[in-house]
């Protein structure tokens, strides 16, 4: 079982990083010829960068948007950094002081994670439009998600894992030496679930995590009149 | 009136009830083949279309970062789907946002990523059928480009830039839409959308000199291919025949006539829209561009200034520098050409509201503001000048100039419903290619959220005027307001005011009148 899911482990880290760095390539690669950021937009580098970081931490647009979205959306988000941020105690040794500081915080916001999360599922079944815009995938996503986030708060406030046997399996991981993993069920299935979401994240919806940051209405700087903004396809037609 | 149901005026808006397939009948007309061809496309429907449009998705995922971020970045949270003014007067789920662009993600998804070829059901991808291809000519022609569903996504993704991918794809398999195609052809051709030649440009615009002379006594003119000209005046052609576009027209000769600034129109260049833009096609956008590019070398100008057009002025702020040089700070040999001839003092291109109120701002027009005594205005935040452009400089100068200009020549201006205007105004219902007669439906009824807002500061305040810098919002409102009963002659131009409340000296009685006397008065 070890080494099975030593291998899982491995592969889904691979498919993951992988994944994501060709698409992020992509995304790099693709020029945007014109000049489209949502007006009124910054009229300067600083200013998008302040535009972007507002949209990734606050969901600005969102705010605006659909206070209830919003409001699911962005517990879920806050909270999922937080547990992951937490996580990474059984990853390193000796563990980061501020890993350690918010610890507190990141053992209780499972239940936000969780809870943002049924309020998007429960948009999606009880709100007419969301219904009609909502498929198969998306209750699998939510599904998985839910299940990650349950699986793992039984681990932290029901039954206990070896947790000091995971973290040497970790560790003995990044040394090459293969160390047993605790055989209980609840973990397994929460590793097995954290691996599915890696392997299906650069093919999905996902994708919104790295795409906000290339969206061309976000990251463009008003100074069309300024520039010249020309993409090297587009420049090709000049000569 | 109308063979179809004109949607009622609620007094507090709410979130239509779903009616699946509400406006799946509506569909302009086809493009004939030579309106295709002039602007290279195949004529008709080519026979292996399937294959065609799938290479030609591929074609612009990898030319357009927007086409392809979008495409994949959508969760489906339903944010956008309560922003478009179509799905609120139709009630057609597939107007929502998220949907129309689902009309093609399916397909992307289908041909261009791993879970849609092997698990197709799973994440809605479908194969690219007739039926699929006549979805999106029915739903990608009821969407105006409007951009306000992009302003409330988390990831700001445009349904503007989907719906133009999907138009251009269908443009080259041979399945255009006549209107914007046929309209595009005669501006590569003759100048303008109208096909108006040279002499008939000519003789109306001295049909407009006769008229202002009768009102005011004043010798304005409206020059045509003056050579060594300061400024070249592009603006829409509908500014030459429709109304209230004309008063407008004319209120840029007074304003122009009274800061003394030596001016031309180009009969070359005789149009500001560029349809291209609706049809995201680049390479006619820079075509049509191109000819104000070269009436600006060739009259030797040195300002370029823009009339009141919404998509007119995104394409002249946001795109001429890209695909014409036509702007500042350009340091290759195509856009020097240009650059090196023009002044670089001023913004190029200048919007006429920006070029009006600087003369405002320093008092160098008489004004007397009571002449509009009689009216009540408010003022229409065109989409693409709101979303797709800026003013003045600074983010937000699009929405408090023109109210400038507007409250510098009318005592009395309210604001629509703060959720209606600026970054989110609504859509007249007529732009993005959508202003023919063969779509009058979808028009009347995507105008449902202006007309709401309208109507309850018509109720509230007493607003007689809607004003509007934008001629496909002028002209769809002159079609729509008397549906909703209000009269048509609502809606009038920015510079229609300005041109009311201007004063100016009467031009001396005898022919040959004498500069330097005229300066002395």
């Amino acid at each position: 079982m070890s080494a099975l899911y030593a291998l899982l482990f491995i592969a889904a880290t691979i498919i993951f990083v992988g994944g994501l760095y060709i698409k992020i390539r992509q995304y790099y690669d693709t020029p945007a010829p014109l000049v489209i950021p949502t007006m009124p937009a910054p009229r300067t580098e600083k200013g998008v960068a302040f535009r972007l970081f507002r949209e990734v931490v606050l969901f600005e647009s969102l705010f605006k948007s659909n206070k209830w979205i919003w409001l699911f959306g962005w517990m879920f988000h806050v909270a999922l950094a937080l547990v992951l941020m937490r996580h990474l105690r059984y990853f390193t040794q000796p563990v980061w002081d501020w890993v350690v500081l918010i610890q507190p915080f990141g053992k209780y916001a499972g239940f936000a994670m969780v809870i943002g999360l049924l309020g998007l599922w429960a948009r999606r079944i009880l709100v007419e439009r969301i219904r009609y815009i909502t498929g198969p995938s998306d209750h699998l996503m939510l599904a998985l998600l839910v299940a990650i986030g349950l699986s793992g708060l039984g681990m932290k406030f029901v039954a206990h894992t070896d947790i000091v046997a995971l973290k040497a399996f970790f560790i003995g991981l990044r040394n090459f030496s293969l160390q047993p993993l605790p055989n209980d069920p609840l973990l397994l299935i929460h590793l097995f679930l954290v691996f599915a979401l890696m392997v299906i994240f650069p093919f999905s919806k996902l994708l919104h995590a790295p795409g906000v940051f290339f969206s061309p209405t976000r990251n463009q700087t008003d100074s069309s009149r300024e520039k010249r903004h020309l993409a090297p396809w587009a420049a090709e037609l000049e000569k | 009136m109308a063979d179809f149901q004109i949607p009622e005026l609620r007094e507090y808006p709410t979130i239509p009830k779903l009616e699946e397939g509400a406006t799946a009948h509506l569909s302009p007309f086809i493009a004939k083949p030579d309106h295709q061809e002039a602007l290279g496309f195949p004529g008709e429907l080519v026979e292996n279309w399937e294959q065609k449009a799938i290479e030609e998705m591929g074609d612009l995922l990898n030319k357009y970062r927007s086409f392809r971020v979008y495409m994949d970045a959508c969760v489906k949270c339903g944010s956008c789907t309560d922003k478009c003014h179509y799905f609120q007067g139709t009630n057609d789920p597939k107007n929502m946002p998220v949907a129309r662009q689902d009309l093609l993600r399916s397909v992307y998804r289908r041909y261009f990523t791993l879970p849609g070829k092997y698990f197709p059901k799973l994440v809605g991808a479908r194969d690219l059928t007739r039926e699929v291809l006549d979805e999106w000519y029915s739903y990608f022609h009821q969407c105006s480009q409007c951009r306000r569903c992009s302003v409330f996504c988390p990831y700001g993704i445009d349904t503007a830039e989907i719906s133009m991918a999907a138009r251009e794809i269908m443009d080259r398999i041979g399945h255009g839409q006549k209107y914007c195609n046929e309209i595009l052809g005669k501006v590569h051709k003759v100048g303008n959308n109208l096909g108006l030649p040279a002499p008939a440009l000519e003789s109306t615009l001295e049909s407009f000199e006769e008229e202002i002379f009768e009102d005011t006594g004043a010798k304005v003119k409206l020059p045509l291919d003056v050579k060594g000209a300061d400024v070249l005046l592009i603006t829409p052609s509908a500014d030459f025949f429709a109304e209230p576009h004309i008063d407008g027209l004319m209120g840029y000769a007074k304003v122009f006539h009274a800061a003394g600034v030596s001016w031309t129109l180009s009969s070359y260049a005789s149009e500001g829209a560029n349809f291209s833009m609706f049809i995201g096609s680049y390479a006619n956008l820079k075509r049509a561009a191109e000819r104000i590019r070269d009436a600006a070398i060739e009259l030797g100008v040195k300002r370029i200034i823009v009339g009141e057009c919404g998509h007119a002025w995104r394409v002249a702020y946001s795109f001429w520098n890209t695909v014409a040089g036509i702007g500042s700070g350009g340091n290759d040999p195509y856009a020097k050409k240009l650059q090196d001839q023009l002044d670089h003092s001023y913004p190029i291109p200048q919007h006429i509201c920006e070029f009006t109120w600087g003369y405002i701002q320093e008092g160098k027009l008489n004004l007397d503001p009571s002449e509009n005594d009689w009216r009540t205005l408010t003022f229409h935040d065109s989409c693409n000048v709101a979303r797709g452009s800026g003013m003045g400089g600074y983010p937000g100068g699009q929405f408090d100039i023109p109210r400038n200009v507007i409250k510098a020549v009318c005592n009395n201006f309210v604001d629509m419903d703060p959720d209606t205007i600026h970054e989110k105004t609504f859509c007249c219902g007529g732009g993005g290619g959508l202003l023919t007669d063969d779509l009058m439906e979808i028009r009347v009824k995507g105008a449902l959220p202006r007309m709401e807002a309208l109507k309850a500061v018509v109720d509230e305040h007493k607003v007689t005027n809607l004003a509007a810098i934008c001629a496909i919002c002028k002209s769809q409102f002159t079609k729509v307001l008397p549906y909703y009963n209000m009269p048509m002659d609502m809606i009038v131009s920015v510079h229609q005011l300005v041109s009311d409340a201007i004063i100016l000296e009467p031009s001396p009685d005898d022919d040959d009148e004498d500069d330097e006397d005229s300066q002395d008065d």
